[in-house]
């Protein structure tokens, strides 16, 4: 078939600016066929070449001796003893689930598990971080019911638990929803893979589902604005199919197994293009396919199809030539597509051929390596002018705007639709800050994490970008997990915008600050940008999924208190009411500045938790509605009361001051923590204790089973 | 005991339900779908909880059709026990060893969850570990959990004291809040709630236990 003629409008629409597309010119010395043109495309839009943000990605922190493999690879790996490691990484599908919720949600679920069972791990365990617009906006149900339906159907039947997450609501995301997935798997040491190609000649196998039309151009669309045509984007949407992907696993691992497998990819964003590119650079050899021999769901697809098909459930590798009749009986066993479609080639060439033609003929090198980079300009955000006044209001209605806002309402509605059991490892399920996952046969276990409080890093990109991680820290902390590593998921609007480069840059700064000084190197992540409609930005929301170990089961810290246990704030409370949930949900205000994190604090009272953990019936983290909110959830789960009657003023109740854990103690305890805290310089203060059928904040009080019942149903209620 | 557990390809409780069987001491062999017959000397066929072949047409319809539900059909029918949890209890009614179906929850939604259960007869190898009457908190987590059964059938299910569990608070629609049948002989249970996940301490809960131990038992004394 004749492949059209390149025009400014086609060059225009496949993404490329005019001084990118002579880049293009300039590195092959022709002009490119139609199937080059699509082949540069996917790997030069933001989403596979980072363009806009590799700059300031390389700033941060990588490293450490937990580490045993950073960014770059599909997920990166972690060593936890025993010759165990874990495998994790979060990454967004924020355009595809606006525009088909469920498939869109769906398929970031299938494409964050194929990372991770790429790299040789079984994953464990899945988080997810969404955010929506209001919730009384017209499109926000049909987005959140489409999103949570289409993440546990794929979830679920694939058979990972889904164990912590977030849920939030604003304005800001009414025209851009985001989905960040997170999954984590287990695998021996010895056994991780990567993708780098090694060894001329050696055959390139594609294995899994069929390659179909869908998702032509996904990896273009994810890189691109929305505006009122965004309906006509609903055919670059990938469907799921997590059977397939259940099977995919299984034979992909047991192939892994045998010693065949050399190197894989999985077929994620722009597909076949992506996936035989980073082999062969990686590698630093050519490939060269040929698409006659990819098993097609559709007759007559082109080469620029095939190329840029994002069918899902697709895998390549790189196979020993002698072990291809072993690799085809598992892919038997499991029913699955096993194709030989290309070989490994010594110069560096990335070729396509189809039906007897050469459809594409590039340098396979420079596909990557000379993918345009920018430094584009961009604006500190100014700091935001402190609050005027500090509002009050009786404690507990202020509780009851929180409570009664689906952000801080229980989220049973959303996590009920997850199997949060499966593989029967989880020791902790959603709804807690942080799920907890046993290290399948051991006595170990793993703690699971995300945080990001967008409206901070709006105020204040730094700060509020050292509180993503700082939060995550204290998740962990809370369960009595020993922080250990994070991935970062970053959403952002247009870059060209340098206020929106300078929200990227300042949160960068505070993540790589508060990932150095809290120990928890990034060793993997996922870019979003151009989550912005008609010109509109969604908050910067940079996501931070974190994991922890947990030595021994014995060690974690319970999360239900005990009737008569005193209540304890570990931490200094100064009653900062800036960008907080309170100014928000009860007085319709976001101002002032967000709460300063001061790392060595953080540090210091994190630590001291975790050598106290015996002397606590139980702990949480303080951080978005403060003291009120943390004691009526420690509470309402434990089914009794709870009296913070030594905290009056509505700034001390709700101030999200940070690096703070609410914890509950024996009263024989107490005295032993006061005197340790007091040695070791951490602030420790009695605010309380848990008892009785009231919540008394202050002076005022309400019966626990009606605040409880506003907290379980405002979820429902503002959005079934 | 000897307990096979059958796997199908979408299946992913059979590790689950495995390491529960084996806590509470039968020896366990996982099953291949392809396999025409079972292990020698099997007492126990387990069909685990999962999407067995995607579970796109009726759940469990294709698995009923494999060939190791053929040797499923014939030990039930020599009398062997079969246990079939969640996915496994809806391959149960697809092979026709029990009666009714599972149809999509009423709320129309997945629900994972962890319920009270009533044991309502102690009177088969499955149940012999409870008491009749008494509650237990066992997980739940499916779409199509909801039972349904035509009212004589429900008489005659009654009648013989073949429910073996109820809920107590109905949270899929199912006729006579039915969360488990028996056959007629009492030898095969399909359940929708998970026993298997409540049977470890560290998990929360161990209401599902007895129901391992208790087979376990019964077999032993058989």
């Amino acid at each position: 078939m004749a492949e059209p003629t390149l025009t400014d409008d086609l060059i225009a629409a496949h993404g490329l600016k005019p001084d990118e597309y002579q880049r293009v010119l300039d590195l092959i010395g022709r002009t490119p066929t139609f199937t080059e043109l699509g082949i540069f495309s996917a790997m030069w839009n933001e989403h596979c070449s980072y363009k806009s943000s590799k700059k300031w990605l390389r700033t941060l922190p990588t490293d450490g001796p937990q580490v045993v493999c950073g960014p770059g690879e599909n997920a990166g790996v972690v060593d936890i003893g025993d010759g165990k490691v874990v495998v994790f990484k979060m990454e967004s599908h924020n355009h595809p689930s606006y525009i088909e919720p469920y498939q869109g949600a769906a398929t970031g679920v299938g494409g964050i598990l194929r990372d991770v069972f790429t790299m040789g791990a079984r994953p464990i365990a899945a988080m997810n971080a969404l955010s929506f617009g209001r919730p009384d906006h017209p499109k926000t149900r049909h987005l959140v019911s489409g999103v949570v339906e289409g993440i546990g159907g794929y979830g679920n039947a694939f058979g990972v638990p889904t164990v912590a997450g977030e849920v939030r609501f604003d304005a800001a995301y009414d025209g851009n929803c985001l989905v960040n997935a997170f999954a984590a798997g287990l695998a021996d040491a010895g056994g991780i893979f990567y993708s780098a190609a090694s060894g001329v000649g050696m055959p390139v196998v594609y294995l899994g589902a069929k390659t179909g039309r869908d998702g032509v151009g996904g990896a273009t669309m994810a890189s691109a604005e929305f505006d009122e045509s965004i309906e006509d984007k609903r055919p670059t949407v990938q469907v799921g199919d997590p059977f397939t992907e259940k099977r995919l696993m299984e034979a992909c691992l047991e192939l892994m197994a045998t010693g065949a497998v050399i190197s894989i990819q999985d077929m994620g964003a722009a597909g076949l293009t992506c996936s035989a590119v980073e082999m062969g650079d990686k590698g630093s050899l050519g490939v060269r396919l040929d698409l006659d021999s990819v098993p097609c769901r559709e007759q007559g697809m082109t080469a620029y199809e095939m190329m840029l098909s994002e069918s899902q459930e697709r895998m390549l590798m790189v196979l020993r030539p002698d072990r291809e009749a072993e690799a085809k009986a598992i892919f038997d066993k499991w029913d699955l597509d096993f194709a030989i479609v290309g070989e490994t080639i010594a110069e560096d060439r990335f070729l396509v051929m189809h039906g007897g033609e050469v459809k594409a003929d590039l340098p396979l090198k420079a596909l990557s390596g000379e993918a345009p980079e920018y430094d584009r300009p961009w604006e500190p955000t100014s700091p935001a002018a402190p609050l005027e006044d500090t509002p009050k209001i009786d404690p507990i209605e202020g509780l009851k705007s929180l409570i009664g806002h689906p952000d801080h309402a229980a989220k049973d509605w959303v996590t009920e639709q997850y199997d949060t059991m499966v593989m029967a490892d989880t020791v902790r399920g959603p709804g807690r800050g942080a799920g907890i996952v046993r290290v399948h046969g051991t006595d170990k276990a793993l703690a699971f994490t995300s945080n990001v409080v967008p409206r901070y890093v709006q105020a204040d990109p730094v700060e509020g970008g050292k509180q993503a991680v700082a939060g995550a820290y204290r998740n962990l902390v809370a369960t009595g997990a020993k922080p250990l590593a994070s991935t970062d998921n970053l959403n952002f609007g247009n870059p060209e915008k340098p206020q929106i480069m300078g929200q990227l840059v300042g949160a960068i700064e505070g993540i790589g600050a508060a990932c150095g000084a809290l120990d928890m190197p990034i060793v993997s992540g996922n870019v979003s940008l151009y989550n912005e409609t008609d010109g509109a930005a969604i908050l910067p929301t940079p996501t931070i999924g974190a994991v922890g170990l947990i030595d021994s089961l014995d060690e974690i810290i319970g999360c239900t208190p005990r009737d008569g246990d005193l209540a304890l704030v570990i931490g200094d409370t100064t009653g900062h009411l800036g960008r907080s949930a309170l100014l928000a949900r009860a007085f319709g205000r976001s101002d002032g500045p967000p709460p300063p994190v001061d790392l060595s604090v953080e540090r210091q009272n994190g630590e001291f938790l975790l050598a106290h953990r015996d002397w606590v019936t139980c702990a949480a983290p303080l951080s978005t509605g403060g003291l009120a909110l943390a004691a009526f959830r420690m509470a309402e789960r434990a089914g009794i009361g709870v009296s913070i009657d030594r905290q009056k003023t509505t700034a001390s109740l709700f101030g999200e001051d940070q690096g703070r854990y609410l914890v509950a103690c024996p009263f024989d305890n107490a005295e032993g923590l006061m005197v340790a805290a007091g040695q070791a310089g951490v602030p420790l203060l009695h605010v309380g204790r848990f008892g009785g059928d009231q919540v008394q904040l202050g002076s005022a009080k309400a019966p626990l089973a009606e605040l409880a019942a506003l907290y379980r149903t405002a979820f429902a209620g503002a959005l079934a | 005991m000897k307990a096979a557990v059958l796997v199908f390809p979408g299946s992913n409780c059979d590790r689950d339900l495995a390491v529960a069987l084996r806590a509470a001491g039968a020896s366990v062999s996982m099953v291949w779908h392809k396999e025409t017959a079972l292990p020698e000397g099997t007492d126990l066929v387990a069909v685990p909880g999962g999407f067995s072949f995607g579970d796109y047409l009726r759940c469990g319809a294709i698995a009923a059709n494999s060939p190791v539900c053929a040797a499923l059909k014939t030990h039930a029918e020599r009398g062997g026990f079969v246990l079939g949890v969640c996915n496994g209890f809806q391959v149960l009614t697809e092979t026709g060893l029990l009666p009714g179906a599972l149809i999509r929850n009423s709320g129309l939604r997945y629900i994972c969850r962890t319920v009270p259960l009533q044991v309502e007869t102690a009177a088969s190898a499955f149940t012999s570990g409870y008491d009749a009457g008494v509650r237990i908190d066992v997980p739940i987590a499916h779409h199509d959990g909801n039972y349904v059964l035509d009212a004589d059938g429900v008489a005659r299910l009654r009648d013989a004291d073949r429910v073996a569990f109820t809920y107590v608070d109905n949270p899929n629609g199912s006729v006579a809040d039915i969360a488990g049948v028996l056959s007629g002989n009492r030898r095969v249970l399909g359940m929708m709630p998970h026993p298997e996940r409540a049977a470890d301490p560290a998990l929360g809960g161990m209401d599902g236990a007895p129901l391992f131990t208790g087979l376990i038992d019964a077999l032993a004394d058989a």
